[in-house]
Protein backbone atom coordinates (compact mmCIF):
# COMPACT_ATOMS: atom_id res chain seq x y z
CA UNK A 1 0.00 0.00 0.00
CA UNK A 2 1.23 3.44 -0.68
CA UNK A 3 1.51 6.06 1.78
CA UNK A 4 -0.17 9.50 1.93
CA UNK A 5 1.65 12.45 3.44
CA UNK A 6 1.70 13.01 7.00
CA UNK A 7 -0.29 14.53 9.15
CA UNK A 8 2.05 17.57 10.64
CA UNK A 9 0.86 16.57 13.79
CA UNK A 10 1.49 12.82 13.68
CA UNK A 11 3.77 11.10 16.35
CA UNK A 12 5.96 9.65 13.50
CA UNK A 13 6.51 13.04 12.65
CA UNK A 14 7.54 14.87 14.90
CA UNK A 15 9.47 12.12 16.86
CA UNK A 16 11.58 12.45 13.23
CA UNK A 17 11.52 15.92 13.47
CA UNK A 18 12.92 15.87 17.63
CA UNK A 19 15.44 13.37 16.24
CA UNK A 20 16.78 15.42 13.61
CA UNK A 21 16.82 18.70 15.85
CA UNK A 22 18.70 16.79 18.31
CA UNK A 23 21.18 15.69 15.78
CA UNK A 24 21.80 19.52 14.42
CA UNK A 25 22.29 20.46 18.47
CA UNK A 26 24.91 17.95 19.34
CA UNK A 27 26.58 18.79 15.94
CA UNK A 28 26.37 22.20 16.27
CA UNK A 29 28.03 21.66 20.04
CA UNK A 30 30.81 20.17 18.97
CA UNK A 31 31.87 22.48 16.54
CA UNK A 32 31.16 25.42 19.06
CA UNK A 33 33.34 23.55 21.87
CA UNK A 34 36.51 24.21 19.87
CA UNK A 35 35.66 28.06 19.04
CA UNK A 36 34.63 28.10 22.81
CA UNK A 37 38.02 26.26 23.99
CA UNK A 38 39.71 29.08 22.51
CA UNK A 39 38.07 31.75 23.87
CA UNK A 40 38.49 30.39 27.30
CA UNK A 41 42.40 30.01 26.70
CA UNK A 42 42.47 33.76 25.16
CA UNK A 43 40.30 35.03 28.56
CA UNK A 44 42.90 32.84 30.63
CA UNK A 45 45.66 34.54 29.32
CA UNK A 46 44.38 38.14 29.43
CA UNK A 47 42.79 37.87 32.95
CA UNK A 48 46.24 37.04 34.39
CA UNK A 49 48.09 39.43 31.66
CA UNK A 50 46.56 42.39 32.09
CA UNK A 51 47.02 43.17 35.81
CA UNK A 52 50.32 42.79 35.02
CA UNK A 53 50.38 46.49 33.05
CA UNK A 54 49.58 48.16 36.49
CA UNK A 55 52.42 46.99 37.86
CA UNK A 56 54.85 47.89 35.19
CA UNK A 57 54.40 50.15 32.56
CA UNK A 58 53.62 49.66 28.85
CA UNK A 59 57.25 51.94 28.31
CA UNK A 60 59.22 49.86 30.54
CA UNK A 61 57.65 46.74 28.65
CA UNK A 62 58.70 46.96 25.44
CA UNK A 63 61.66 49.19 25.72
CA UNK A 64 63.74 47.92 28.22
CA UNK A 65 66.51 45.98 27.00
CA UNK A 66 66.59 43.17 29.90
CA UNK A 67 64.37 40.37 30.88
CA UNK A 68 65.05 39.93 34.38
CA UNK A 69 61.58 39.70 36.71
CA UNK A 70 62.60 37.28 39.18
CA UNK A 71 65.84 39.17 39.90
CA UNK A 72 65.95 41.37 43.19
CA UNK A 73 66.03 44.96 40.43
CA UNK A 74 63.43 43.55 38.05
CA UNK A 75 63.12 44.37 34.01
CA UNK A 76 60.20 43.68 31.82
CA UNK A 77 62.20 44.35 28.32
CA UNK A 78 59.62 41.64 26.28
CA UNK A 79 61.59 42.50 23.25
CA UNK A 80 64.92 40.26 24.40
CA UNK A 81 62.30 37.35 24.42
CA UNK A 82 60.45 38.84 21.07
CA UNK A 83 64.05 38.80 19.84
CA UNK A 84 64.85 35.21 20.44
CA UNK A 85 61.74 34.16 19.09
CA UNK A 86 62.25 35.54 15.82
CA UNK A 87 65.54 34.88 15.43
CA UNK A 88 65.25 31.00 16.35
CA UNK A 89 62.31 31.32 14.13
CA UNK A 90 63.87 33.01 10.98
CA UNK A 91 66.67 30.51 11.18
CA UNK A 92 64.24 27.77 11.60
CA UNK A 93 62.32 29.51 8.55
CA UNK A 94 65.64 29.31 6.06
CA UNK A 95 66.09 26.17 6.54
CA UNK A 96 62.44 24.45 6.51
CA UNK A 97 61.18 27.13 3.45
CA UNK A 98 63.47 26.52 0.34
CA UNK A 99 64.26 22.40 1.48
CA UNK A 100 61.02 22.12 2.09
CA UNK A 101 59.38 23.66 -1.14
CA UNK A 102 62.57 21.90 -2.60
CA UNK A 103 61.39 18.81 -1.68
CA UNK A 104 57.63 19.18 -2.58
CA UNK A 105 58.32 19.74 -6.15
CA UNK A 106 60.60 16.48 -6.33
CA UNK A 107 58.15 14.52 -5.12
CA UNK A 108 55.19 16.19 -6.93
CA UNK A 109 56.87 17.19 -10.19
CA UNK A 110 59.87 14.77 -10.84
CA UNK A 111 59.81 11.60 -8.86
CA UNK A 112 57.98 8.33 -9.77
CA UNK A 113 54.89 7.22 -7.59
CA UNK A 114 57.31 4.31 -6.39
CA UNK A 115 59.60 5.64 -5.11
CA UNK A 116 57.09 8.78 -3.71
CA UNK A 117 55.27 6.42 -1.65
CA UNK A 118 59.06 5.34 0.20
CA UNK A 119 60.11 8.85 0.54
CA UNK A 120 56.85 10.73 1.96
CA UNK A 121 56.41 8.38 4.61
CA UNK A 122 59.91 8.64 5.98
CA UNK A 123 60.00 12.50 5.74
CA UNK A 124 56.79 12.50 7.87
CA UNK A 125 58.77 10.49 10.28
CA UNK A 126 60.62 13.38 10.86
CA UNK A 127 57.40 14.92 12.26
CA UNK A 128 57.47 12.21 14.37
CA UNK A 129 60.21 12.20 16.54
CA UNK A 130 59.69 13.87 19.66
CA UNK A 131 60.66 17.23 20.05
CA UNK A 132 63.19 16.59 23.32
CA UNK A 133 64.88 14.20 20.79
CA UNK A 134 65.47 16.95 18.40
CA UNK A 135 66.48 19.30 21.29
CA UNK A 136 69.06 16.71 23.07
CA UNK A 137 70.12 16.35 19.18
CA UNK A 138 70.86 20.17 18.58
CA UNK A 139 72.67 20.31 21.82
CA UNK A 140 75.05 17.70 21.87
CA UNK A 141 75.52 16.43 18.05
CA UNK A 142 74.77 20.08 15.89
CA UNK A 143 76.37 22.52 17.88
CA UNK A 144 79.42 20.41 18.37
CA UNK A 145 79.60 19.93 14.59
CA UNK A 146 79.13 23.49 13.91
CA UNK A 147 81.75 24.90 16.87
CA UNK A 148 84.29 22.79 14.37
CA UNK A 149 83.63 25.28 11.64
CA UNK A 150 82.65 28.10 14.01
CA UNK A 151 85.04 28.02 17.15
CA UNK A 152 83.05 30.67 19.26
CA UNK A 153 80.15 29.64 18.86
CA UNK A 154 78.48 28.86 22.34
CA UNK A 155 77.47 25.85 23.70
CA UNK A 156 73.65 27.19 23.62
CA UNK A 157 72.75 29.01 20.71
CA UNK A 158 70.10 30.22 18.89
CA UNK A 159 71.67 28.87 15.47
CA UNK A 160 72.12 24.97 15.92
CA UNK A 161 68.51 25.20 17.44
CA UNK A 162 66.61 26.97 14.48
CA UNK A 163 68.36 24.89 12.29
CA UNK A 164 66.90 21.75 14.14
CA UNK A 165 63.75 23.18 14.18
CA UNK A 166 64.15 23.71 10.84
CA UNK A 167 64.42 20.28 10.16
CA UNK A 168 62.04 19.60 12.45
CA UNK A 169 59.31 21.73 10.15
CA UNK A 170 60.07 20.30 7.26
CA UNK A 171 57.90 17.90 6.68
CA UNK A 172 54.60 20.18 7.49
CA UNK A 173 56.10 22.47 4.73
CA UNK A 174 56.98 19.70 1.86
CA UNK A 175 53.88 18.14 2.92
CA UNK A 176 50.92 20.36 2.48
CA UNK A 177 52.97 22.42 -0.58
CA UNK A 178 53.09 18.57 -2.22
CA UNK A 179 49.39 18.48 -1.48
CA UNK A 180 49.00 21.99 -2.78
CA UNK A 181 50.99 21.56 -5.94
CA UNK A 182 49.28 17.69 -7.16
CA UNK A 183 46.11 19.24 -6.71
CA UNK A 184 47.21 21.75 -9.77
CA UNK A 185 45.00 20.32 -12.81
CA UNK A 186 46.92 18.34 -14.91
CA UNK A 187 45.82 20.30 -18.07
CA UNK A 188 48.09 23.33 -16.55
CA UNK A 189 50.78 21.00 -16.09
CA UNK A 190 50.11 19.63 -20.03
CA UNK A 191 49.82 22.86 -21.09
CA UNK A 192 53.34 24.17 -20.02
CA UNK A 193 54.96 20.87 -21.23
CA UNK A 194 53.31 21.23 -24.63
CA UNK A 195 54.85 24.49 -25.12
CA UNK A 196 58.23 23.42 -24.92
CA UNK A 197 58.48 24.12 -21.15
CA UNK A 198 60.88 21.49 -19.16
CA UNK A 199 60.16 19.90 -16.57
CA UNK A 200 61.62 22.39 -13.78
CA UNK A 201 60.56 25.38 -16.03
CA UNK A 202 56.92 24.03 -15.43
CA UNK A 203 57.44 23.19 -12.15
CA UNK A 204 58.46 27.00 -10.88
CA UNK A 205 56.74 28.96 -13.42
CA UNK A 206 53.04 27.11 -13.70
CA UNK A 207 52.67 24.41 -11.25
CA UNK A 208 54.09 26.71 -8.13
CA UNK A 209 52.38 29.34 -8.71
CA UNK A 210 49.18 27.86 -9.36
CA UNK A 211 49.57 26.36 -6.17
CA UNK A 212 50.27 29.22 -4.34
CA UNK A 213 47.66 29.91 -2.01
CA UNK A 214 48.01 26.44 -0.54
CA UNK A 215 51.84 26.68 -0.59
CA UNK A 216 51.60 30.17 1.43
CA UNK A 217 49.06 28.47 3.96
CA UNK A 218 51.84 25.62 3.70
CA UNK A 219 54.72 28.33 4.92
CA UNK A 220 52.49 29.87 7.74
CA UNK A 221 51.81 26.50 9.23
CA UNK A 222 55.32 26.00 9.31
CA UNK A 223 56.19 30.02 11.04
CA UNK A 224 53.31 29.25 13.41
CA UNK A 225 55.38 25.88 14.40
CA UNK A 226 58.56 27.57 14.38
CA UNK A 227 57.35 30.58 17.04
CA UNK A 228 55.18 27.77 19.25
CA UNK A 229 57.98 25.63 19.40
CA UNK A 230 59.28 25.02 22.63
CA UNK A 231 61.55 22.39 24.05
CA UNK A 232 63.94 22.40 20.99
CA UNK A 233 65.24 26.14 22.10
CA UNK A 234 64.37 25.44 25.61
CA UNK A 235 67.15 22.90 25.65
CA UNK A 236 69.56 23.44 22.88
CA UNK A 237 69.45 27.68 22.85
CA UNK A 238 70.00 28.55 26.29
CA UNK A 239 67.64 30.13 28.91
CA UNK A 240 69.27 33.75 28.69
CA UNK A 241 67.17 36.16 27.26
CA UNK A 242 69.29 38.68 24.97
CA UNK A 243 68.32 41.61 22.82
CA UNK A 244 70.26 40.84 19.90
CA UNK A 245 69.99 38.98 17.07
CA UNK A 246 73.64 37.06 17.06
CA UNK A 247 72.89 33.40 16.03
CA UNK A 248 76.03 32.24 17.71
CA UNK A 249 74.69 33.19 21.66
CA UNK A 250 72.75 31.70 23.48
CA UNK A 251 69.04 33.38 24.04
CA UNK A 252 65.99 32.87 25.21
CA UNK A 253 62.57 32.58 23.09
CA UNK A 254 58.61 33.29 24.65
CA UNK A 255 58.15 29.51 25.35
CA UNK A 256 61.25 28.48 26.66
CA UNK A 257 60.78 31.28 29.23
CA UNK A 258 57.56 30.14 30.13
CA UNK A 259 58.98 26.70 30.67
CA UNK A 260 61.45 27.61 32.70
CA UNK A 261 59.94 29.65 34.88
CA UNK A 262 56.73 27.42 34.78
CA UNK A 263 58.99 24.63 36.37
CA UNK A 264 59.68 26.90 39.49
CA UNK A 265 57.16 27.67 42.45
CA UNK A 266 56.28 30.59 41.73
CA UNK A 267 53.45 32.24 44.01
CA UNK A 268 50.46 32.90 42.36
CA UNK A 269 49.22 36.18 41.59
CA UNK A 270 52.86 37.24 41.96
CA UNK A 271 54.25 39.47 39.25
CA UNK A 272 56.47 36.67 37.97
CA UNK A 273 53.61 34.15 37.81
CA UNK A 274 51.78 37.13 35.33
CA UNK A 275 54.85 37.22 32.80
CA UNK A 276 54.06 33.64 32.12
CA UNK A 277 51.04 35.05 30.82
CA UNK A 278 52.67 37.93 29.27
CA UNK A 279 54.92 36.04 27.08
CA UNK A 280 51.62 33.86 26.31
CA UNK A 281 49.79 36.69 25.02
CA UNK A 282 52.38 37.85 23.35
CA UNK A 283 53.24 34.35 21.82
CA UNK A 284 49.44 34.17 20.38
CA UNK A 285 49.77 37.66 19.23
CA UNK A 286 52.30 36.24 16.93
CA UNK A 287 50.86 33.04 15.69
CA UNK A 288 47.42 35.45 15.57
CA UNK A 289 49.22 37.85 13.26
CA UNK A 290 50.66 34.94 11.07
CA UNK A 291 47.59 33.21 10.56
CA UNK A 292 45.55 36.34 9.08
CA UNK A 293 48.42 37.19 7.11
CA UNK A 294 48.52 34.00 5.85
CA UNK A 295 44.42 33.77 5.22
CA UNK A 296 44.71 37.50 3.54
CA UNK A 297 47.51 36.26 1.20
CA UNK A 298 45.12 33.04 0.21
CA UNK A 299 42.38 35.04 0.22
CA UNK A 300 43.63 37.47 -2.30
CA UNK A 301 45.36 34.98 -4.76
CA UNK A 302 41.61 33.43 -4.68
CA UNK A 303 40.55 36.28 -5.50
CA UNK A 304 42.82 36.93 -8.39
CA UNK A 305 42.04 33.48 -10.07
CA UNK A 306 38.31 34.05 -10.25
CA UNK B 1 42.19 19.62 -54.54
CA UNK B 2 45.67 20.07 -55.48
CA UNK B 3 48.36 17.54 -54.20
CA UNK B 4 50.24 19.08 -51.69
CA UNK B 5 53.38 17.98 -49.93
CA UNK B 6 53.18 16.21 -46.63
CA UNK B 7 54.58 18.47 -43.37
CA UNK B 8 54.57 14.80 -41.68
CA UNK B 9 53.28 11.39 -42.19
CA UNK B 10 52.67 8.44 -40.04
CA UNK B 11 54.21 5.80 -40.88
CA UNK B 12 53.40 1.90 -39.48
CA UNK B 13 51.98 3.07 -35.60
CA UNK B 14 51.45 1.52 -33.21
CA UNK B 15 51.18 2.45 -29.70
CA UNK B 16 49.73 1.41 -26.35
CA UNK B 17 50.27 2.19 -22.65
CA UNK B 18 51.18 -1.47 -21.58
CA UNK B 19 53.02 -4.27 -24.24
CA UNK B 20 49.97 -6.04 -24.28
CA UNK B 21 47.04 -3.57 -25.35
CA UNK B 22 47.79 -1.88 -28.34
CA UNK B 23 45.33 1.28 -28.17
CA UNK B 24 46.12 2.25 -32.13
CA UNK B 25 47.52 -0.26 -34.28
CA UNK B 26 49.12 0.03 -37.80
CA UNK B 27 48.23 3.86 -38.39
CA UNK B 28 49.43 4.97 -41.66
CA UNK B 29 48.64 8.84 -42.14
CA UNK B 30 49.61 11.46 -44.55
CA UNK B 31 49.68 15.16 -42.84
CA UNK B 32 49.63 17.48 -46.18
CA UNK B 33 51.23 20.99 -45.63
CA UNK B 34 48.77 23.73 -44.68
CA UNK B 35 45.84 21.97 -44.65
CA UNK B 36 43.34 20.86 -41.72
CA UNK B 37 43.15 17.44 -41.22
CA UNK B 38 39.84 15.76 -38.87
CA UNK B 39 40.14 12.67 -36.80
CA UNK B 40 37.28 11.49 -36.27
CA UNK B 41 35.67 8.00 -34.83
CA UNK B 42 33.83 7.15 -31.46
CA UNK B 43 35.16 7.51 -28.09
CA UNK B 44 37.58 5.23 -27.49
CA UNK B 45 38.71 4.82 -30.73
CA UNK B 46 42.15 6.10 -30.07
CA UNK B 47 42.20 9.21 -32.33
CA UNK B 48 44.17 11.43 -28.96
CA UNK B 49 46.17 8.78 -28.27
CA UNK B 50 47.39 9.15 -32.15
CA UNK B 51 47.09 12.87 -31.52
CA UNK B 52 48.84 12.98 -28.53
CA UNK B 53 52.04 11.13 -30.05
CA UNK B 54 52.95 13.64 -32.45
CA UNK B 55 54.19 15.58 -29.40
CA UNK B 56 55.16 13.20 -27.78
CA UNK B 57 53.25 13.97 -24.91
CA UNK B 58 52.24 9.87 -23.89
CA UNK B 59 56.24 10.37 -22.77
CA UNK B 60 55.54 12.42 -19.42
CA UNK B 61 53.30 9.01 -18.44
CA UNK B 62 56.43 6.97 -17.52
CA UNK B 63 58.09 4.49 -20.03
CA UNK B 64 56.52 3.80 -23.18
CA UNK B 65 57.27 2.74 -26.56
CA UNK B 66 56.42 3.73 -30.02
CA UNK B 67 56.52 1.38 -32.56
CA UNK B 68 56.53 2.57 -36.25
CA UNK B 69 57.19 6.75 -37.04
CA UNK B 70 55.83 9.60 -37.08
CA UNK B 71 57.94 11.73 -39.81
CA UNK B 72 58.05 15.27 -39.80
CA UNK B 73 59.17 17.34 -42.59
CA UNK B 74 61.12 19.04 -44.37
CA UNK B 75 63.76 17.53 -41.85
CA UNK B 76 62.26 14.38 -42.66
CA UNK B 77 63.06 13.09 -39.19
CA UNK B 78 61.59 10.23 -37.01
CA UNK B 79 59.72 12.32 -34.30
CA UNK B 80 59.06 9.17 -32.33
CA UNK B 81 62.68 8.01 -32.10
CA UNK B 82 64.25 7.55 -28.41
CA UNK B 83 66.93 9.59 -29.86
CA UNK B 84 64.89 12.61 -30.69
CA UNK B 85 64.47 15.10 -27.31
CA UNK B 86 60.98 15.01 -27.09
CA UNK B 87 61.22 19.30 -25.45
CA UNK B 88 62.60 19.73 -29.44
CA UNK B 89 59.67 18.11 -30.36
CA UNK B 90 57.21 19.92 -28.36
CA UNK B 91 58.69 23.24 -29.52
CA UNK B 92 58.12 22.43 -33.08
CA UNK B 93 54.66 20.81 -32.52
CA UNK B 94 52.29 23.17 -30.91
CA UNK B 95 48.85 21.41 -29.00
CA UNK B 96 45.36 23.38 -27.93
CA UNK B 97 43.52 21.34 -25.13
CA UNK B 98 39.86 19.79 -25.18
CA UNK B 99 39.56 22.38 -21.93
CA UNK B 100 40.60 26.10 -22.29
CA UNK B 101 43.99 25.73 -20.28
CA UNK B 102 45.75 29.36 -19.59
CA UNK B 103 48.24 29.83 -17.18
CA UNK B 104 47.56 31.65 -13.68
CA UNK B 105 48.91 34.73 -15.28
CA UNK B 106 48.24 37.61 -17.81
CA UNK B 107 46.98 37.43 -21.13
CA UNK B 108 50.50 38.96 -22.03
CA UNK B 109 52.47 36.88 -20.07
CA UNK B 110 50.34 33.85 -21.66
CA UNK B 111 51.35 34.19 -24.64
CA UNK B 112 55.11 35.27 -23.79
CA UNK B 113 55.31 32.14 -21.90
CA UNK B 114 56.20 29.66 -25.16
CA UNK B 115 58.89 32.46 -25.78
CA UNK B 116 60.28 33.08 -22.45
CA UNK B 117 60.96 29.00 -22.41
CA UNK B 118 62.97 29.31 -25.11
CA UNK B 119 64.98 31.64 -23.50
CA UNK B 120 63.59 34.96 -25.68
CA UNK B 121 64.40 37.96 -23.32
CA UNK B 122 63.97 40.40 -25.86
CA UNK B 123 61.25 42.75 -25.25
CA UNK B 124 60.29 44.10 -28.42
CA UNK B 125 60.71 41.05 -29.68
CA UNK B 126 58.19 39.27 -27.58
CA UNK B 127 55.81 42.44 -27.45
CA UNK B 128 55.38 41.65 -31.17
CA UNK B 129 54.82 38.22 -31.14
CA UNK B 130 51.85 39.10 -28.40
CA UNK B 131 50.46 40.92 -30.53
CA UNK B 132 50.63 38.95 -34.12
CA UNK B 133 49.91 35.87 -32.25
CA UNK B 134 46.57 37.38 -30.53
CA UNK B 135 45.47 38.55 -33.98
CA UNK B 136 46.14 35.53 -35.98
CA UNK B 137 44.32 33.92 -33.26
CA UNK B 138 41.15 36.58 -33.53
CA UNK B 139 41.67 37.69 -30.06
CA UNK B 140 43.78 41.32 -30.29
CA UNK B 141 40.64 43.94 -30.45
CA UNK B 142 38.71 42.12 -27.57
CA UNK B 143 41.91 42.13 -25.68
CA UNK B 144 44.41 44.92 -26.66
CA UNK B 145 43.59 47.05 -23.94
CA UNK B 146 43.98 44.91 -21.00
CA UNK B 147 46.69 42.72 -21.79
CA UNK B 148 47.85 42.78 -18.49
CA UNK B 149 45.03 41.91 -17.00
CA UNK B 150 44.85 38.07 -15.62
CA UNK B 151 43.86 35.36 -17.98
CA UNK B 152 40.85 33.79 -16.01
CA UNK B 153 38.85 36.77 -15.95
CA UNK B 154 38.22 35.91 -20.28
CA UNK B 155 35.03 34.08 -21.23
CA UNK B 156 35.30 30.68 -22.35
CA UNK B 157 35.55 30.49 -26.11
CA UNK B 158 37.82 33.71 -25.70
CA UNK B 159 40.25 31.56 -23.26
CA UNK B 160 40.39 28.59 -26.15
CA UNK B 161 41.30 31.67 -28.85
CA UNK B 162 44.35 32.88 -25.78
CA UNK B 163 45.37 29.30 -26.09
CA UNK B 164 45.42 29.10 -29.78
CA UNK B 165 47.22 32.52 -29.43
CA UNK B 166 50.08 31.02 -27.00
CA UNK B 167 50.30 28.03 -29.58
CA UNK B 168 50.92 30.46 -32.53
CA UNK B 169 53.30 32.55 -30.60
CA UNK B 170 56.21 29.53 -30.84
CA UNK B 171 56.06 29.19 -34.49
CA UNK B 172 55.17 25.58 -34.55
CA UNK B 173 54.99 23.07 -37.71
CA UNK B 174 52.07 21.46 -36.67
CA UNK B 175 49.27 22.33 -34.08
CA UNK B 176 47.13 19.88 -32.54
CA UNK B 177 43.76 20.29 -31.80
CA UNK B 178 42.40 18.07 -29.58
CA UNK B 179 38.73 18.63 -29.43
CA UNK B 180 39.32 22.38 -29.28
CA UNK B 181 35.55 23.62 -29.25
CA UNK B 182 33.93 20.80 -26.84
CA UNK B 183 34.01 22.82 -24.38
CA UNK B 184 32.53 25.83 -25.79
CA UNK B 185 29.13 27.53 -26.86
CA UNK B 186 27.89 27.39 -30.63
CA UNK B 187 29.11 31.06 -30.97
CA UNK B 188 32.61 30.77 -29.82
CA UNK B 189 32.81 27.62 -31.99
CA UNK B 190 31.86 29.14 -34.62
CA UNK B 191 34.15 31.72 -34.14
CA UNK B 192 36.56 29.28 -33.57
CA UNK B 193 36.04 27.19 -37.10
CA UNK B 194 36.19 30.55 -38.86
CA UNK B 195 39.90 30.83 -37.16
CA UNK B 196 40.78 27.52 -38.53
CA UNK B 197 40.54 28.27 -42.06
CA UNK B 198 42.51 31.17 -41.54
CA UNK B 199 44.99 29.61 -39.39
CA UNK B 200 45.85 26.89 -42.01
CA UNK B 201 47.78 29.59 -44.28
CA UNK B 202 50.11 29.57 -41.84
CA UNK B 203 50.33 26.74 -40.13
CA UNK B 204 49.30 23.05 -40.46
CA UNK B 205 46.42 21.58 -38.39
CA UNK B 206 45.42 18.33 -36.89
CA UNK B 207 42.28 17.90 -35.20
CA UNK B 208 40.48 15.52 -33.12
CA UNK B 209 36.43 16.03 -32.99
CA UNK B 210 33.21 14.83 -32.00
CA UNK B 211 31.15 17.15 -34.34
CA UNK B 212 30.84 15.57 -37.49
CA UNK B 213 29.62 18.94 -38.46
CA UNK B 214 32.72 20.47 -37.79
CA UNK B 215 35.06 17.80 -39.61
CA UNK B 216 33.03 18.31 -43.04
CA UNK B 217 32.79 22.59 -42.43
CA UNK B 218 36.94 23.13 -41.12
CA UNK B 219 38.79 20.14 -42.48
CA UNK B 220 40.22 18.95 -45.73
CA UNK B 221 41.56 15.62 -45.17
CA UNK B 222 39.38 13.16 -42.22
CA UNK B 223 40.45 9.84 -40.94
CA UNK B 224 37.88 7.66 -39.46
CA UNK B 225 39.41 5.63 -36.55
CA UNK B 226 37.19 2.66 -35.04
CA UNK B 227 39.11 0.78 -32.05
CA UNK B 228 42.32 1.66 -32.93
CA UNK B 229 42.59 1.50 -36.45
CA UNK B 230 42.53 3.75 -39.21
CA UNK B 231 39.61 2.83 -41.01
CA UNK B 232 39.57 5.08 -43.96
CA UNK B 233 41.60 8.48 -44.70
CA UNK B 234 40.79 11.06 -47.56
CA UNK B 235 39.64 14.03 -48.52
CA UNK B 236 36.26 15.48 -46.39
CA UNK B 237 34.43 15.75 -49.17
CA UNK B 238 34.67 11.96 -50.10
CA UNK B 239 34.66 10.96 -46.80
CA UNK B 240 31.43 12.92 -46.19
CA UNK B 241 29.47 11.70 -49.14
CA UNK B 242 30.75 9.07 -50.57
CA UNK B 243 33.03 6.74 -48.27
CA UNK B 244 34.96 3.96 -49.34
CA UNK B 245 33.88 1.51 -46.01
CA UNK B 246 30.78 0.28 -45.03
CA UNK B 247 31.43 1.32 -41.27
CA UNK B 248 32.50 4.73 -42.09
CA UNK B 249 29.20 5.64 -43.75
CA UNK B 250 27.43 4.11 -40.90
CA UNK B 251 29.31 6.13 -38.41
CA UNK B 252 28.61 9.23 -40.62
CA UNK B 253 24.94 8.46 -40.79
CA UNK B 254 24.90 8.12 -36.94
CA UNK B 255 24.06 4.28 -37.61
CA UNK B 256 26.73 3.57 -34.42
CA UNK B 257 28.94 5.46 -32.55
Amino acid sequence: MKEGFSDPKSFKRRAREVKELLIKSILFCCAASSVLITFGVVWTLLKEALPFFQEVSFGQFLFDTEWTPLFEDPKYGIMTLVSGTLLTTFIALTVAIPLGTITAVFLSEYCSANVREILKPVLELLAAVPTVVYGYFALLFVTPLLQKIIPDLASFNALSAGLVMGVMIIPYVSSLTEDAMRAVPVYLREGSLALGASNFQTSFKVIVPSAFSGIASAYVLGISRALGETMVVAIAAGLQPRLSFNPLESTETLTAYIVQVSMGDLPQGSIGYKTIYVAGSVLLLFTLVFNLIGQRIRSRVEKKAK
Amino acid sequence: MVEKSKKAEVLNLSFGYSPAVKVIRSINLPIYQNTVTALIGPSGCGKSTLLRCFNRMHDLYGQVKYEGEIKLYPESVNILSSTVDPIEVRMKVGMVFQKPNPFPKSIFENIAYGLRVRGIKKRSYIDDKVEDSLKKAGLWDEVSSRLHTSAAALSGGQQQRLCIARALATEPDLLLLDEPTSALDPISTAHIEELLAELKKSVTILMVTHNLHQAARTADYTAFMYLGDLIEFGESDQIFTNPKEQRTENYITGRFG
